[in-house]
């Protein structure tokens, strides 16, 4: 009898665990309960593997739309939209020579829901160029890569470079005329060191140049060598280097103690508003004191979190925010726009004019001066110079504001105008009268690989920047004139590369008076 | 190392265990002088050991009616190839700047990608091209020549026809 009773208790509350074991799976997911509370708020950042990448408090001034314009998390949305639709791109695309073509074909034409795909894929890679620029330029102009942000800067840097690397190598999977032509350009850019070694006459002993080329296209042609390096750079070690710095690039704005902010950012901001939840009404389980034995300027160091707000929901909102917005942009453009596909790569005839994309159209513009200068010297010497920027430049004043330091926003302003009226005073100079070569024949390679309008205008810069240096007394007044002045000379060459150059690389006021062959 | 017991010290004080530390930082350097080393052997692999490109060589018939001066280029192929009263000669019309394949022009050939320009015999006349258009190895007679893509000669070098 008591057997019995027990039996049927046994399986009442096996059917009863049955019940709720939906609810139950969901409780035990998020070990702390429905985030209500400010402990249970905490406990579901700290609790979690991916969310405790993000403090469990997060600073109002952090919160602030102006702050970043949540560039960041655009960038890394982007990135997550070209992961997942790159993946499904992977189920028809082969990486061999001619059939690649076909392949695209039929993903724009015959795979279900593949031309959207594809679309959104290039769309998101595009975004997430325009994206990593303008994060670089919020950085920079906010002075959030002072210390003790200065390591988290040059992880950026790494970033933006494997961001750039990504774009390159998926350029040339559609193995079309636009592709092929593009990556031939780019693999002899590799070899532009002969410029230097070849003048040297040293390129039989050390060519480093050849050796690069030969490296990235494992052939002395553009062919399915090539085609498989790119697609391993592309679908494998880019991508996985990428997230492997994007998870210390995130961790490390949570271990330098969120984002930069001014100083006085708790008295500007004033009183918090009176519907924020206080932090010390109800006992904590745990404090927000254990960060106060880390080291450094994190948000709970010699002060109290009241100008914090609770990660969940305030940030992660926000977050989810930029994310949709990315989302939305993407898709827009996706519907809107068709990504290009040429006809077949044919490498007996490139295309007139073979132009890069977009955001490498500034290097085509200065390569078209020097290969090795356009190409190689000078992205070397700006990278460098960006990746040194925040150990040179250690003061104090402006940090954590836009445009902050000496000279401020008028400087930028003087740049700004420096560095257009520079950088289209040197391309006017090239278009309308040409430039050494024309003048004199005989001129040996060197000199105009060491004097042309590039070199020319990076000089013109730094000089400029020099001066600003000695007016204000500050790096950080030479540094904002040099950026800005790099910004507009970016601006100016990949907009004349954009628009204004047609076939074999003519200045033309519109591609309307391109002759027709 | 000898180790002082009468000293007082502190709980969170290092414990001084140099034999240990000795072998830890063996380990570890031996470690990485491994991983460097594998490394370098493994960079051996994608530096190709046999170029998987077509075949540089090809046999070219040169119409009875190329006039000298005139150039003419094989299907499929990146070489011009001319006759003229001294010989026949090739030059590659592969740009010396970044690679693009470059057209025939009045003067010259030029380049469709950045606009450098050279004349029929290779030289350049304007643009970002480095060097000159490389003149390639011609061999065989009558009628019927090999040009070697891979073997440069200096310019001017011609052969008898």
């Amino acid at each position: 009898m008591s057997a019995n009773t027990e039996t049927k208790s046994a399986l009442r509350a096996f059917a009863e665990n049955l019940r709720r074991a939906p609810r139950r799976i969901l409780e035990t997911a998020f070990r702390s309960g429905p985030p209500r509370t400010d402990r249970t708020r905490s406990s579901f950042v700290f609790g979690n593997v991916f969310l405790h990448l993000h403090a469990v408090r997060a600073h109002r001034w952090s919160l602030r739309w102006t702050t970043t314009f949540g560039l960041g998390i655009v960038c890394a949305a982007a990135f997550l939209i070209t992961l997942v639709t790159g993946v499904m791109l992977m189920f028809y695309y082969k990486p061999y020579p001619d059939v690649a073509y076909d392949s695209i074909k039929d993903i724009h034409f015959v795979v279900p829901t593949g031309a959207f795909m594809r679309n959104i894929h290039r769309w998101a890679a595009n975004v997430m160029v325009v994206g990593v620029f303008l994060h670089m330029a919020r950085v920079f102009y906010t002075a959030a890569y002072r210390g003790p942000r200065e390591f988290n800067w040059l992880i950026g840097m790494g970033l933006f470079a494997l961001t750039l690397g990504l774009s390159f190598t998926g350029y040339l999977l559609p193995w079309d005329q636009l592709a092929y032509w593009a990556i031939t350009i780019g693999a002899n850019i590799a070899q532009s060191p002969r410029e230097i070694t070849d003048a040297l006459g040293i390129t039989d002993s050390f060519d480093i140049g050849g050796l690069q080329r030969q490296l990235l296209l494992g052939s002395d042609v553009v062919g399915e060598e090539a085609l498989i390096r790119f697609y391993l750079l592309h679908v494998m070690l880019l991508p996985l280097g990428l997230v492997a710095l994007l998870a210390v690039h995130f961790w490390r704005i949570r271990k330098d103690g969120g984002l930069a902010r001014p100083d006085d950012a708790d008295q500007r901001l004033g009183p918090p508003p009176a519907d924020t939840y206080p932090v010390f009404t109800e006992a904590p389980a745990k404090t927000y004191h254990l960060a106060a034995l880390v080291r450094g300027k994190t948000p709970a160091v010699g002060d109290g979190p009241e100008n914090t707000v609770p990660s969940m929901p305030h940030l992660f909102y926000a977050e989810m925010g930029a994310f949709m917005l990315t989302l939305l942009v993407c898709v827009a453009l996706s519907i809107w726009i068709d990504a290009p596909l040429k006809e077949l790569a044919n490498p007996n005839v490139p295309e007139n004019p073979a132009k890069a994309p977009w955001y490498f159209l500034g290097l085509q513009e200065c390569v078209s001066f020097s290969a090795f200068m356009g190409g190689v010297g000078i992205p070397m010497l700006v990278i460098i110079g960006l990746g040194l920027i925040p150990y040179l430049e250690r003061e104090q004043q402006g940090s954590g504001e836009w445009f902050g330091g000496p000279g401020g926003t008028r400087l930028v302003a003087w740049s700004v105008l420096f560095g257009l009226v520079a950088a289209i005073g040197i391309e006017a100079l090239a278009i309308r009268f040409g430039w050494l070569r024309e003048w004199f024949p005989k001129i040996p390679q060197l000199v105009i690989t060491f004097v042309n309008p590039g070199t020319v205008l990076a000089l013109a810069y730094a000089l400029y920047s020099l001066a600003v240096v000695r007016r204000y007394n500050s790096t950080r007044a030479g540094a904002l004139g040099l950026f800005t002045c790099f910004l507009c000379g970016f601006l100016v060459t990949t907009i004349v590369g954009t628009y204004f150059r047609g076939p074999n690389w003519d200045f033309y006021w519109s591609p309307a008076d391109w002759p027709k062959h | 190392m000898s180790v002082n017991s009468n000293a007082p010290r502190s709980r969170l004080a290092p414990e001084p265990v140099a034999r240990r530390d000795f072998l830890g930082l063996a380990s570890v350097w031996t470690a990485l002088a491994a991983l460097g080393f594998g490394l370098i052997g493994m960079m051996r692999l994608p530096k190709a050991a046999v170029l998987s490109s077509p075949s540089k060589k090809f046999r070219v018939a040169l119409p009875d009616s190329l006039a000298a001066g005139q150039p003419f280029v094989p299907p499929g192929r990146s070489v011009a190839l001319f006759r003229d009263a001294e010989g026949v000669y090739a030059v590659s019309l592969v740009c010396t700047h970044l690679g693009c394949i470059v057209k025939q022009a009045p003067d010259g050939f030029e380049c469709p990608c950045h606009g450098s320009r050279f004349t029929a015999d290779g030289a350049v006349t304007k643009g970002p091209a480095p060097v000159a258009l490389p003149w390639h190895k011609v061999s065989g007679g009558g009628g019927n020549y090999i040009v070697d893509e891979a073997a440069t000669v200096p310019a001017g070098t011609k052969l008898k026809a």
